[in-house]
């Protein structure tokens, strides 16, 4: 395996570079699930037949308290990258397990989120509203789900492997993965709860 | 017992028992084959844990053709039943299952799977790179792939067919509508297949932009290489639809959801809304290849330059972008109103422009070209004027006015048969004569080969012209039956006996194969054709390494101007290669796929969630196991290299 110096360690071998370059790719495959989620949320956006709308359900506390967590992890895995860069194995691993520890209040919050909905007669079968805003909300948070256990993965083999090639191509790419998953938030943030609450 | 009578049949017959022992024969007949002549190993080794891209590519193609055979048999049944009217040969439910497994089969488990084999075994050797960028998924594709065929396949023995047509329109496949487990088969094992898909959209696509030889430009790619590329980037824009979809179509049928109830604020149209604006580019995706093997086919048998080689790959483009531009057309009368109907008219039209340039494109090529009537060369003669006709229909369909007297009738059937058919099916034959040299290292017969394009051209007029002529006199798609006073009898009978001629044209195909690992002649050198790309330029078989040394590149028909002008391809000095090391992973989490998807379509919830955790198991394995692939050393390529001269 040959590695290039000049370049950061997670770009540094030819197959560090084609894997970023496919994860990006695969990014854009995630754009377009997210947008038909989207597209299909706004056709159904008024259609909560004999359910509860948008504007009487959601409550602006926990969902700012979900924004507020995800903004911030997704701030400090930044750091930790930074870190990583900077060849600094503890601060890296520590930005990332805050990160971890962020993404985990935020699937708390939207636990709690959700057993409101279902007790205040919301549930995934009241209407198309609700199937069709759970189902988004869910695809993100079951995102979430899976980027913890992965980012786990990964702090332990930073922890058992230190920062080589390989470790930093997965810890660089799961960064651009929990960065999407912030802007996909956004945009849920924005076009659901805000859009809904107005 | 409760638990067992989810398994059964909800609608027995005669066939499906037969099928159910002739499954159950051929099964045990198999197992003890390989058991007998001790192959498990080699089996196990040289196939299910490879991750070679030829290997994996001639999985695919098998499969191909096994469901090639499976859709065919749908098709003669369904044509049986419509030769005569007032016919008992099935009965309605039955036709119905036919005719849906039929779509999904032909469509998603044949021409798919006969795409993913050239872009597999022909794009790496095009663009003279040793494997794709990510084999190890490349694997998983192929088995998550095969496992959702299969999981799809056993549904007419285990618990009963989709019934809800290709489409699967919602309230139709709905819980309601069908009770059988036959929508949930459609919904999990199509989901599985396309997840496969999916990823080998991103293989390519970055194994393409990324892993072209030394020198290759992205506007000196081989046609076909263009053709994949574009391919697959509308399957990572397209498939992604199909995922959602599924999830809530799973959803609604599984989970009581509200996606497509007509009531509680569901909404059927967004089914088929969002089937088409994945299912209309998915057509590209299969058209687009089938052009690009043409392409190639084209130019090295008139022994000319492609031409117009810049607006062949601007059509392409604008093809692909207009794909996503056209989808509501499959459902003009299902009022949307004026203003979009017109869009989606205008659209559909356009898009018949880049592929009218695409066919002056390939009538320039042949001009004053040094025409050799090959095999491969015939099926494009036959295609050129045949897909024209399809295209032509197709904008027939496309004016949304007329659309009214032509929609859901046979007229319709006659026009996608007659784009697919001529387009892909023919492409995928020429393409596997074209290669077969390349992959076993002999030629099929050209006289079998001949015979076999004019039975299935013969064949497919006979078949499908009479369709045109009762679709406008009003014959509905999808109808098991009609009377006497019709009219539509003769017509019918004239297009099983096409049917019947293309079947013997396929039976052909099959003794040719036969025939030709018998008889014919094993030394045939590295470039039988007199071909123009890279991939002849390697050893015939294609060692597993691909090229010793790699191609350096300057012109678009790299090998043809290298022979011609006599420059030499491969320069410098063999050095060790590195190579992925083969894995059971993408096997074994695929069979755990299988599992998963079978206990949701059953609703036998531990093992779903069982299953679940072992496919999460296996993706922690994998993201702790080290794998550094392995370096083939350079005594060991001198070696090779050798024996493989020596062997012309």
């Amino acid at each position: 395996m040959k590695i290039d110096h000049s370049l950061p360690l997670e770009y540094s071998t030819e197959e560090n570079r084609l894997k970023i370059f496919g994860f990006w790719i695969f990014l854009g495959a995630e754009i377009m699930l997210f947008a038909t989620l989207f597209t299909s949320y706004f056709v159904y956006e008024h259609r909560s037949g004999n359910g509860p709308s948008g504007a009487e359900i959601f409550e602006l506390s926990p969902v700012l308290m979900e924004t507020i967590l995800l903004l911030a992890s997704s701030f400090t895995i930044g750091l930790g990258i930074h870190a990583m860069r900077l060849g600094k194995q503890k601060a890296m691993m520590a930005f990332f397990a805050v990160t971890l520890v962020l993404g985990l209040g935020f699937l708390g919050f939207e636990i709690f989120e959700f057993t409101t909905y279902i007790h205040e007669g919301a549930g995934i079968t009241t209407s198309g509203f609700t199937s069709m805003l759970l189902t988004t909300l869910g695809t993100h948070g079951l995102h979430v789900t899976f980027g913890f256990f992965w980012g786990l993965a990964i702090l332990l083999q930073v922890k058992k492997r230190g920062l080589t090639p390989e470790t930093a191509n997965k810890s660089f790419i799961f960064s651009l993965y929990w960065h999407f998953l912030d802007v996909v938030w956004i945009f849920i943030f924005s076009f659901i709860y805000l859009k809904g609450m107005m | 017992m409760d638990f067992f009578n989810r398994f059964a049949i909800p609608h027995p017959s005669f066939l499906i028992y037969a099928s159910m022992v002739a499954i159950g024969l051929t099964g045990i007949a198999v197992i003890l084959g390989i058991t007998y002549f001790k192959k498990w190993g080699y089996l196990w080794r040289e196939w299910l844990t490879t991750v070679d891209h030829k290997r994996i590519g001639i999985m695919y193609l098998i499969s191909a053709l096994l469901m090639l055979f499976r859709g065919g048999v749908d098709a003669i049944m369904l044509r049986a039943q419509l030769a005569i009217p007032d016919n008992k040969f099935l009965e309605s439910q039955h036709y119905n299952e036919v005719f849906t497994t039929h779509g999904v089969v032909m469509i998603l488990f044949m021409a798919m799977p006969f795409i993913m084999f050239f872009f597999n075994f022909v794009v790496p050797l095009q663009i003279g790179a040793r494997d794709v960028a990510f084999p190890r998924l490349n694997a998983i594709s192929f088995w998550l792939f095969f496992m959702g065929a299969m999981l799809f396949n056993i549904s007419f023995v285990i618990g009963g067919s989709p019934d809800a047509g290709w489409t699967s329109y919602f309230p139709l496949a709905g819980n309601d509508f069908s009770t059988s487990v036959g929508s949930n088969y459609y919904m999990i094992a199509i989901q599985i297949a396309g997840i496969g898909t999916l990823m080998t959209g991103i293989n390519f696509i970055t194994t393409i932009f990324k892993m072209r030889a030394p020198g290759m430009k992205l506007m000196q790619m081989p046609m076909f290489t263009w053709s994949a590329l574009i391919s697959n980037l509308i399957i990572v824009f397209a498939f992604p639809v199909l995922t959602v979809l599924l999830a809530m179509g799973t959803m609604d049928r599984l989970f009581d959801t509200k996606f497509f109830t007509i009531g509680d604020g569901g909404s059927d149209m967004l089914w088929a809304n969002l089937f088409w604006v994945w299912g209309h580019p998915e057509v590209y995706i299969l058209i687009l290849p089938a052009f690009g093997l043409f392409s190639e086919i084209i130019s090295t048998f008139a022994r000319r330059n492609l031409y117009g080689y810049k607006s062949m790959v601007a059509s392409m483009v604008v093809i692909s972008a207009f794909s996503f531009f056209v989808w509501a057309h499959h459902f003009f009368t299902m009022g949307q109103g004026a203003l979009a109907n017109s869009f989606f008219s205008i659209t559909t039209m356009a898009i018949a422009v880049p592929t009218g340039v695409k066919i002056f494109n390939w009538l320039f090529t042949l001009w004053k070209g040094k025409i050799e009537f090959t095999t491969p060369m015939l099926y494009a003669m036959h295609f050129l004027p045949l897909f024209t006709l399809g295209g032509v229909t197709g904008v027939m369909l496309a004016m949304s006015a007329a659309d009214y007297q032509y929609h859901n009738t046979m007229f319709l059937v006659a026009h996608f048969h007659n784009v697919i058919i001529p387009g892909v099916v023919y492409a995928m034959l020429a393409g596997l004569t074209y290669y077969w040299p390349k992959m076993f290292g002999f030629m099929l017969n050209e006289r079998i080969g001949k015979w076999t394009v004019w039975l299935m051209s013969t064949g497919f007029i006979l078949a499908f012209i009479p369709m045109y002529i009762t679709g406008l006199d009003g014959q509905a798609r999808r109808m098991y039956t009609y009377s006497e006073a019709t009219g539509f009898a003769p017509l019918n009978m004239v297009a099983f006996i096409g049917a019947g001629i293309m079947a013997i044209s396929f039976a052909l195909l099959v003794y040719n194969i036969y025939y030709s690992v018998r008889y014919s002649p094993r030394n045939i050198g590295n470039d039988p054709w007199n071909a123009r790309t890279l991939e002849w330029a390697t050893h015939t078989p294609v060692p597993e390494y691909n090229f010793a040394v790699m191609p350096q590149v300057k012109s678009t028909e790299a090998f043809w101007d290298a022979k011609k002008h006599g420059h030499e391809i491969f320069k410098g000095k063999i050095e060790k290669i590195h190579m992925p090391n083969s894995s059971g992973l993408p096997f074994i989490m695929s069979c755990i796929f299988f599992v998963f998807g079978f206990s949701m379509i059953f609703s036998i919830w531990p093992l779903a969630i069982i299953s679940l955790l072992g496919i999460l198991g296996c993706l922690v394995y994998r993201s702790f196991e080290k794998d550094h692939g392995h370096y083939i050393p350079v005594e060991e390529i001198e070696d090779t290299e050798t024996k493989l001269r020596g062997a012309k």
